[in-house]
């Protein structure tokens, strides 16, 4: 008897992986994030010269002003960043959205005539030439965006592009709410 | 056959090629040796399983750059691990520490190596117990007496 038992068990095996590549599929685990260490604790040092000419630099202050804020790292020879760039312009324009730009690795010269040519919804925008504030802030490459609260506590880390489902779902309550 | 050979042995002796430029590298030998070793040990956040020194890619190259300006800041090994465990988290170690959250990782091998060998010890020892050998009879220590030629 036992040993008939024995026989069912490589379909039992079959079964449970069979589950889990199913869960894997519906429940949309992705083996590929890394995740972010950076939710729930202070917003990395902000300390940049201003993208466009005479604007004042940015700094950590415009991080902790009690209104929640979006930071966004882009390039403009990145394409995933003009995919999502009318989400912001959306997001500036009809949601007045508090947006703070950062030319990941970019000559400030090409971020700022992408800026022109597809509209600008940046409120602040910055320069990381070097890409060291991209490391302070966990940076894999871009686009990636943080939602920031109002007291500079850092609450979503979007590593690739945001989409429509993600502006629905999570930056809009975040914005009316300050937590999603 | 025999140029398939060839061409796979001398593709055996191919090292893998470091993305370590000479620019990045430190005048010190000594700090740039300590920068090769932790190099080796972070892991490239956007490949798959390669080390920031094996890595070409933009963030590969501002992780080592790190590094090194970490080292010459005078920081000890266990520092530089820590800055960059601070941003990607330990992710970014290709050894996982061990901890509760990997005790898994770090046990669930050997584990099962533990539970089949204690299975298949314990299967040997009851089919020697349940088997004990009956006695030769008369007749056949007869037969095996002629058959040995005795």
């Amino acid at each position: 008897m036992s040993r008939r038992l024995l026989f069912l068990l490589p379909l039992a095996t079959l079964a449970l992986m069979a589950g889990f590549f199913a869960w894997s599929l519906m429940a949309g685990r992705d083996p590929a994030s890394i995740g972010s260490v950076m939710v729930g604790r202070p917003a990395p040092r902000l300390d940049l010269r201003a993208l466009r000419d005479g604007d004042k630099p940015l700094t950590d202050a415009l991080l902790r002003t009690g209104k929640p804020t979006i930071v966004n790292f882009f390039a403009s020879w990145c394409t995933p960043c003009l995919a999502e760039h009318p989400l912001f312009t959306r997001l500036a324009q009809r949601d007045g959205a508090v947006i703070v730009g950062i030319a990941w690795k970019n000559k400030p010269e090409e971020a700022r005539a992408w800026l022109a040519k597809l509209g600008d919804p940046f409120l602040y925008a910055g320069q990381d030439f070097d890409g060291r504030t991209g490391l302070d802030w966990g940076l894999s490459g871009v686009p990636e965006t943080y939602l920031i609260d109002g007291n500079g506590i850092v609450r979503f880390h979007f590593r690739g592009p945001i989409t429509e489902k993600d502006v629905r779902n999570t930056i809009l309550p975040f914005l009316k709410g300050g937590k999603p | 056959m025999r140029r398939a050979l060839v061409l796979l042995l001398v593709s055996l002796l191919a090292l893998p090629a470091l993305a370590v430029e000479p620019t990045e590298m430190l005048k010190d030998p000594a700090l740039e040796a300590r920068a090769r070793e932790i190099g080796q040990a972070l892991r490239c956040v956007v490949c798959q399983n390669q080390s920031i020194d094996d890595s070409a890619a933009e963030v590969a190259r501002d992780m080592r750059r790190a590094v090194r300006e970490r080292l010459s800041a005078g920081d000890s090994d266990a520092q530089v691990f820590d800055f960059m465990v601070a941003r990607y988290g330990d992710y970014v170690l290709l050894k996982p520490p061990f901890k509760l959250g990997t005790l898994l990782l770090w046990l669930g091998a050997p584990l099962v190596l533990l539970v089949a060998a204690t299975a298949i010890m314990l299967t040997a020892l009851r089919r020697r117990a349940t088997a004990p050998l009956p006695p030769l009879s008369d007749e056949e220590r007869e037969r095996l007496r002629s058959l040995l030629g005795r």
